[in-house]
């Protein structure tokens, strides 16, 4: 039953969704202007930069001095790898928790997140002593673990939010029709619950593609991702506003164009989610 | 539903997430629980002499000790309060109909994408800058004079840009949410006489509760361990102004290179975090039921 | 057949033996630096020294303070991530004293030791051996503007001037409605960053961070009133927003033309007089920085250089490269390549004696002299039992200096007293130094 809505309304609206959204988009705008200007540019008024000349020498200079394909390659596998693997463990541990709930199933799910809440500065030590002794410092496989760790909460979580929506008669039916378990889950829960396992996984890969702790730490040259890459233009001696800019944009347009296309999988994750 | 055949297979299914994480909490918990009762400076190695509860003292009458958590508990609480409350304004606005619906929708989304310490870099140096930001430039040409935020009043700029990075994430979930809601039952309401704000409280703000709920779970597991910005912008000043649980474990355990006392600290911290979540989950947690 | 044999035999032999020969020689190295103008320069022209030894570098560029953390959590661990690290005057004796470093004598005749200034020298060594070569060092002296001072009258003789001199030429060139102010300083917290300018003038003062015994010397005459000082020197002639200004941000404002002094590293001086970067460039000149009630440890001393970890596998490759990167061919080729003005400063005799050098940075002698009369020995007017000029050269300075640096810029954003900020930097100083164990 839709009620006519009149365009006075409608322009009302546009306007001010359209200045409030600009206005939180500002910064990463302003981030990109100054990503093509000079360094001398780059620190004066706004209005002075606009009206400065538009060059791209902060972004060769950046590609000139840091190996993007590598930091960029680094960041595709250790985000997907982590995304990979984690959904690999979790589907069936929240299969098991959300379609065959114990009195303890709430318990695990807060215990699982309360192991997030250890801050990693603290372990940093302990960890960093037991990737020394397994040479897992400086590898792709080693920060794969550790991000697939500290994600796993979530995933789960997320995954049996999910699975909880979907109604128990329709496996149930299923059984009853004879189907095992395997096909049980592959068959028919995989493909309603794609919309939710696909926010999850996008929720994930930006998690992972910003971590920037356990990156830095537990890597040297070879398994730098992205976050190491803008770390080297990051408040240093002299500021670079405009490189760091360029870095910047370099390092977060794979995921903003990333989450442009999936906005919509993302937001039909969630709704199916909080369908009733 | 459950038969006893499922109930193993369930029991399997969930065994190695289990595991896993299990060896991922129980091995550092215990090393770092371990080296907490060391003297263990890690510029001396090889020199850790067993000494008691003495890390615990020390890290508790850390005159910075108890401003760390009162910092650490209000930017939780900040954060909170605007992302929820800014979220659900911002929801409401997005819902309604307008032009270019998708593009409003990814630059509010935007900042989620944007990586803690490039934020943070941004929000210092070109906007909050007394001299170079666009603020005091903005502040100049008004004839005002130019303000200092991450002196005057860090901790409430380091608030506000944690909830710049998060408000995106807190609208997305509020909005799908708000999407989903039956407008038969609002246009019901509306029909028998229920003015807006009546119709937003009794209708509206149930429906969006889990939502809601959702959002502070998983906003309070990062917003506790907040780290980056602080680094990036004041390293925890001008004096504690700045520096929450996290940090301070940060500048025990790798600027003073004290272990021992950073292990105390952490084990402290995932006390506080543990407290907070029970209390959560007492006051949300029936939301996550269906 | 058996010919074809035989030379496939050969060419397989020595298709091997090239591969094993250049495979014995082609190491990989991990090379972790900080991101400093000078650093980035050596990552440029690195390439030369990978072709004529067929060696790789692997780079790990990082902020300062990232880099001291990461660096330090792997070498104590002996994690043997880096086979190069980029490290300064605080870490080099503390490091060398525990065996973490290699020793860097033997790198040949034509390396050149003598030429080398004899206080960085000694900076970097521990009991006569050397730990880190020394990549650029530098003191600090005062930055000013000529034009400025001549049209308000101020004349800069030849003389160390006092602290109290220089506040008074301050206030005559302070012109905020012009967007002059007086001075620029260091505000912004941190060991290496306001502590840095301030231990020298705490130094000019009188004062000292321990006395003999190792008794924190916070809440001392000379500490109130070095940090009145400061505190009233930047409230009243200082840029707002000084607390947050490092010497990053400063050397910014220098250049733009918005200070008319500026006291900080001498290896600032290089950008400040290269057009490109500034606009001052021609109307700079510099004088040493001031003392007070003593010229001793006024200008401070720090070296930034190239050690290689003890847990390092490659050490003949990795010293081969320590080789190039600070001997004189290489400063030769900065010259060359990118200016003069750019050439890494502070580390030895023959650049400063390069008349190519002295026309392109006339600051060059004032440089010089300022290195040359540091001694990290023997900074303060009272004895102390550490070595450092504006920092103290054990453990745990770094948690401390963070801390009293803290506590002065709060000061300085009038959050709070001197005397409070210096009370409860005594205070901490004292429990640290209690819990390290040099106070029972």
């Amino acid at each position: 039953m839709a009620r006519a809505i009149s365009t006075k309304r409608k322009a009302i609206n546009t306007v001010a969704a359209w200045s409030l959204g600009f206005l939180i988009f500002f910064p990463i705008l302003w981030i990109a202007i100054l990503s093509f200007k000079t360094e001398i540019d780059a620190i004066k008024g706004p209005l002075d930069v606009l009206s400065a000349i538009w060059t791209t020498e902060s972004y060769s200079a950046v590609q000139e001095r840091s190996d993007y394909l590598k930091h960029f390659t680094n960041s595709v596998i250790i985000a997907l790898g982590s995304t990979l693997l984690g959904l690999i463990i979790a589907v069936p541990a929240a299969w098991a928790m959300a379609f065959v709930p114990a009195r303890r199933t709430k318990d695990v799910l807060m215990w699982m997140l309360s192991t997030k809440m250890l801050p990693p500065v603290g372990v940093l030590i302990p960890i960093y002593l037991i990737f020394r002794d397994t040479g897992l410092l400086d590898t792709r496989i080693g920060l794969v673990l550790v991000l697939m760790l500290i994600n796993l909460p979530i995933i789960i979580w997320m995954l049996y939010t999910y699975f909880r929506e979907i109604p128990g008669e329709i496996l149930e039916a299923a059984r009853m029709d004879g189907a095992s378990l395997g096909k049980e889950v592959l068959y028919i829960l995989t493909p309603m619950a794609i919309p939710g396992m696909a926010s999850t996984v996008l929720l994930n890969i930006i998690l992972a593609w910003n971590e920037a702790f356990w990156t830095l730490n537990l890597t040297a040259a070879k398994a730098a991702p992205l976050t190491a890459f803008i770390a080297s233009y990051s408040s240093p001696e002299g500021l670079f506003y405009a490189k760091l800019s360029a870095a910047s944009i370099m390092a977060i347009a794979p995921i903003l164009i990333m989450g442009w296309f999936s906005q919509k999988q993302l937001v039909r994750g969630l709704t199916f989610g909080a369908v009733k | 539903m459950a038969t006893l055949h499922s109930r193993a297979s369930a029991r399997l299914m969930l065994s190695p997430a289990v595991l896993l994480l299990l060896a991922w909490m129980i091995i550092p918990l215990c090393l770092t629980v371990y080296f907490s009762f060391l003297r263990y400076n890690l510029l001396m190695p090889g020199e850790e002499t067993f000494t008691g509860w003495t890390n615990y003292y020390f890290f508790i009458t850390d005159p910075s000790f108890k401003d760390a958590i009162i910092n650490t508990l209000t930017l939780l609480g900040g954060v909170l309060l605007i992302t929820v409350v800014g979220g659900i304004l911002f929801a409401l606005l997005l819902d309604q109909p307008m032009w270019g619906q998708g593009i409003v929708r990814i630059m509010v989304i935007a900042p989620f994408f944007v990586m803690p310490t490039v934020s943070a870099l941004v929000w210092k140096n070109m906007f909050m800058n007394p001299v170079n930001g666009v603020f005091a430039h903005i502040a100049l040409a008004l004839g005002l004079q130019p303000y200092d935020f991450l002196s005057q009043i860090p901790w409430a700029s380091i608030i506000w840009i944690v909830s710049w990075q998060w408000l995106p994430f807190a609208t997305l979930i509020l909005l799908t949410a708000l999407q989903s809601l039956d407008q038969e039952q609002l246009e019901a309401a509306e029909m028998d006489g229920a003015s807006w704000l009546n119709r937003f409280w009794f209708i509206m703000l149930p429906h969006l509760s889990r939502a809601i709920t959702v959002v502070v779970l998983i906003q309070t597991i990062f917003l506790l361990s907040v780290f980056a910005e602080i680094l990036v912008t004041t390293n925890g000043g001008p004096g504690t102004a700045t520096t929450n649980l996290t940090y301070l474990i940060y500048v025990q355990s790798l600027l003073q290179y004290d272990v021992g006392a950073g292990s105390a600290g952490g084990v402290i911290a995932i006390i506080l975090a543990n407290i907070v979540a029970i209390f959560l989950m007492r006051m949300i947690g029936k939301n996550l039921d269906a | 057949m058996s010919i074809k044999r035989t030379l496939l035999g050969i060419t397989i032999t020595a298709a091997t033996l090239t591969a094993l020969g250049s495979a014995a020689s082609a190491e990989e190295l991990t090379i972790a630096t900080v991101n400093n103008a000078d650093m980035i320069i050596m990552q440029k022209l690195s390439p030369e020294w990978e072709k004529k030894t067929g060696n790789k570098l692997n780079w790990v560029v990082l902020e300062e303070n990232v880099l001291r953390q990461r660096v330090t959590t792997d070498i104590a661990t002996k994690g043997g991530s880096f086979d190069i690290v980029t490290i300064g005057a605080y870490e080099t004796p503390i490091w060398g004293e525990k065996g973490w470093l290699n020793t860097l004598d033997d790198l040949g005749e034509a390396y050149d030791y003598a030429d080398i200034f004899e206080p960085v020298r000694n900076g970097l060594s521990v009991k006569g051996s050397l730990y880190a070569v020394p990549f650029y060092a530098e003191s600090s002296f005062t930055f000013y503007r000529k034009d400025l001072f001549e049209k308000a009258g101020v004349e800069v003789g030849k003389d160390q001037i006092t602290y109290d001199q220089f506040a008074q030429m301050v206030a005559r060139v302070h012109d905020p409605d012009n967007g002059i102010y007086g001075t620029c300083q260091r505000g912004k917290a941190g060991w290496g960053e306001n502590m840095a300018f301030i231990g020298p003038m705490v130094n000019a003062f009188g004062g000292r961070w321990f006395d003999m015994d190792w008794q924190p010397q916070l809440t001392s005459e000379p500490w109130k009133k070095a940090i009145t000082y400061y505190v009233d020197l930047l409230s009243k002639y200082g840029p707002p927003g000084a607390p947050a200004n490092g010497h990053n941000e400063n050397r910014a404002l220098f250049a733009d033309g918005k200070c008319a002094t500026w006291i900080d590293a001498t290896s600032a001086a290089g950008y400040i007089y290269n057009p490109k970067d500034s606009r001052v460039a021609d109307k700079t000149g510099f004088f040493q920085a001031p003392k007070e009630v003593t010229d001793k440890g006024t200008g401070w001393f720090w070296a930034w250089a190239l050690a290689i970890p003890s847990s390092s596998a490659k050490v003949d490759a990795a010293k081969d490269f320590l080789k190039w990167a600070t001997s004189k061919a290489y400063i030769e080729q900065v010259g060359e390549s990118e200016g003069w003005v750019a050439a890494p400063p502070g580390t030895r005799a023959s650049t400063y004696a390069n008349p190519k050098y002295q026309e392109a940075a006339p600051f060059a002698d004032t440089v010089k002299n300022a290195i040359l009369a540091t001694n990290p020995a023997d900074p303060t007017l009272e004895q102390v039992p550490y070595t450092g000029v504006q920092f103290v050269a054990i453990p745990e300075f770094q948690g401390i200096g963070n801390y009293v640096g803290q506590q002065i810029s709060a000061a300085l954003a009038g959050q709070q007293s001197v005397d409070q900020a210096l009370e409860n930097a005594q205070q901490f100083a004292v429990r640290e130094m209690t819990k390290a164990g040099y106070l029972k």
